[in-house]
């Protein structure tokens, strides 16, 4: 999957790094790093990340999976990995 | 579309961040004509910003960085590894080098810039010299380092140098960093903030030089060996980094008749091109790196931009004004944004800072390394700001710099006045990378990069 996180909206929250931290991590305290293409087994823990970014700033062009499981509460995602 | 015939065949030139993401608005906006992309690199559109961030620090593989469609391109037509050599207007053609001629009823140019070379030809052929823009450069750079290396000479301490001078520490391997001003990035950010990094260099160990430049690549058996300073000394290393900035790619352009040149192409606040001739066009837009337009909010100065919030941005508007009613149409008038992550530090900065006169940090603090500063005008409107691990606060400098808010001052006479000089080189040539953000005055066919601190007016 292709992934691109625009820098200039993202604030540095670090929800991706919590919910997908093999596809998301900060340098420092707020520099974040990513996989542009992670690999597909991290593709829902990446998808969950996209929908808790607080300012969107994740964009993805991998098929998103119906909409209940996309709408997974940021405090269950601990099950994602 | 009203009043005049929908266009049926669009050519997107450049196949990078702009011109995808130009592509893809086109087909959001409802275009479903013969869409064809023409890009030189073999490669499908991939992200820069990472080479120089976690490719070199050797988390994400250099062919990792491959950019998403964010919209279905249905079948668009995609001509790769061939350069566009001509567009001629006249008979609606972007002609390839290798003679094939692609008919348009509108393009879009996005063809970026590429990295300035190292002067010397027969230096920079020596095994060892590297640039850092394409894919390539980066997998070839890194080859070098995992051969092992006893250090790395970067030549240049702009965004790019830094970045890979901070890679190399990252994976402790020892970097010499050149650089003609008197501190990093100050064609950037000026004097005040380049002590900042350069602090920044030394906490980290970089052996930095500063306000000298490198006078030869010197080799034995067509490998690098040594770089031979302006101050007499020399540095021994196996590999040599050359961040000299960029060179735009207007060659393939030159008689077209646009307004085109080193600057880039001339375009009007809508992503038009602009004719010699000062006439705006109507088939011909330009997005990102390329393009030098003018703002609506520095008062109509045509700027440059190297950043990637602006080539996503701009392509966005130019693709979105080409198949829109006329009278739809919307300017590129948002603020310059950009972003660097080096040494663990997160630097973003907004406005055009090397439009400022005057600096004042406004939080944080600069010994702490953690701090935002204001830049103003001489009139002392803020014009631009930086963040340095205070990311969270650049929307509200956005918004004042829209606002043509005033610098603060001292609150009462018995405190201090921290307003300092910003401290911009004179000319953009007197730093070794070049500032990010070039203000090139008023005329549409003008060659030189000027700075004009005086020209900007409220919105
Ligand atoms: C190493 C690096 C790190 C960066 N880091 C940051 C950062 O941290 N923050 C930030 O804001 N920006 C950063 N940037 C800048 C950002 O990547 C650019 O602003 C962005 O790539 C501009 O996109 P573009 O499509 O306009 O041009 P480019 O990416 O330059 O793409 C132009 C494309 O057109 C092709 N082309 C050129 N001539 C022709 C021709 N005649 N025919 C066909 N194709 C042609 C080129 O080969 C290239 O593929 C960085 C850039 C680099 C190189
Ligand atoms: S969750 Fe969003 S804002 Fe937070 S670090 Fe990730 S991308 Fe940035």
């Amino acid at each position: 999957m292709r992934v691109v996180v625009d820098l200039a909206v993202c604030q540095g929250y670090a929800q991706c790094a919590f919910l997908a931290p093999d596809a998301f991590r900060l340098n420092g305290t707020e520099g974040l790093m990513y996989q542009p293409n992670p690999s597909d087994d991290l593709c829902r823990a990446v998808l969950r990340a996209v929908a808790a970014c607080p300012v969107q700033a994740i964009a993805t062009d991998a098929a998103v999976p119906a909409p209940a499981d996309a709408a997974v509460p940021a405090a269950r995602a601990g099950d994602a990995r | 579309m009203p009043g005049r015939p929908a266009a049926q065949r669009i050519v997107v030139v450049g196949a990078s961040l702009a011109g995808l993401w130009g592509a893809a608005t086109l087909r959001k906006e409802g275009f479903d004509g013969v869409l064809t992309i023409i890009g030189d690199e073999n490669d499908p559109p991939y992200d820069r910003p990472p080479l120089t961030k976690q490719v070199l620090t050797g988390w994400v593989a250099p062919d990792h960085t491959v950019l998403p469609h964010l919209e279905p391109l249905g079948d668009t037509r995609w001509l790769l590894g061939t350069p566009a050599a001509q567009l001629d207007r006249r008979a609606g053609e972007v002609v390839l080098a290798d003679g094939t001629r692609v008919p348009y009823d509108l393009v879009l140019i996005a063809t970026g810039v590429r990295n300035r070379p190292w002067p010397a030809s027969d230096q920079a052929a020596l095994s060892g010299v590297c640039g850092v823009r394409t894919r390539e450069d980066a997998a070839r750079l890194i080859d070098h380092l995992d051969a092992g290396v006893s250090r790395v000479v970067v030549i240049g301490a702009g965004f790019t140098g830094s970045e890979v001078a901070s890679a190399c520490r990252h994976r402790g391997i020892d970097v010499t960093v050149v650089e003609q001003a008197q501190a990093p990035l100050t064609g950037a950010l000026g004097g005040v903030i380049g002590d900042v990094a350069a602090n920044l260099h030394d906490a980290n160990g970089v052996d930095l030089r500063c306000g000298v430049t490198v006078q030869a690549l010197e080799g034995s058996g067509g490998t690098f060996r040594a770089a031979a300073l302006s101050d007499g000394t020399t540095v021994d290393a196996d590999v040599a980094v050359v961040a000299l900035g960029g060179v735009r790619n207007t060659e393939w352009l030159a008689d077209s008749g646009l307004a085109s040149g080193p600057l880039g192409v001339a375009a009007d606040a809508g992503c038009r091109a602009v004719a010699v001739n000062g006439l705006v066009t109507d088939d011909v837009f330009v997005a990102g790196d390329v393009a030098r337009f003018a703002h609506p909010l520095f008062d109509y100065q045509f700027l440059t931009l190297e950043h990637w919030e602006n080539a996503a941005v701009g392509a966005q508007v130019a693709a979105r004004n080409m198949i829109c009613a006329p009278e739809d149409r919307r300017p590129h008038a948002c603020v310059p944004t950009f972003w660097s992550t080096q040494f663990g530090v997160n630097i973003k900065s907004v406005g055009v800072p090397s439009l400022a006169d005057q600096i004042v940090v406004t939080q944080g603090s600069t010994e702490a390394g953690s701090f935002a500063a204001a830049y103003g005008d001489r009139d002392g409107r803020i014009v631009g700001a930086v963040t340095f691990d205070h990311g969270r606060w650049i929307d509200h400098y956005r918004g004042l710099i829209e606002q043509a808010a005033a610098l603060p001052g001292p609150y009462d006479a018995d405190l201090p006045d921290k307003r300092e000089p910003a401290r911009f080189p004179p000319h953009p040539a007197a730093s070794y990378h070049g500032p990010t953000v070039v203000v090139t005055g008023h005329s549409p066919t003008a060659m030189d990069a000027v700075r004009q601190p005086a020209g900007r007016s409220a919105p």
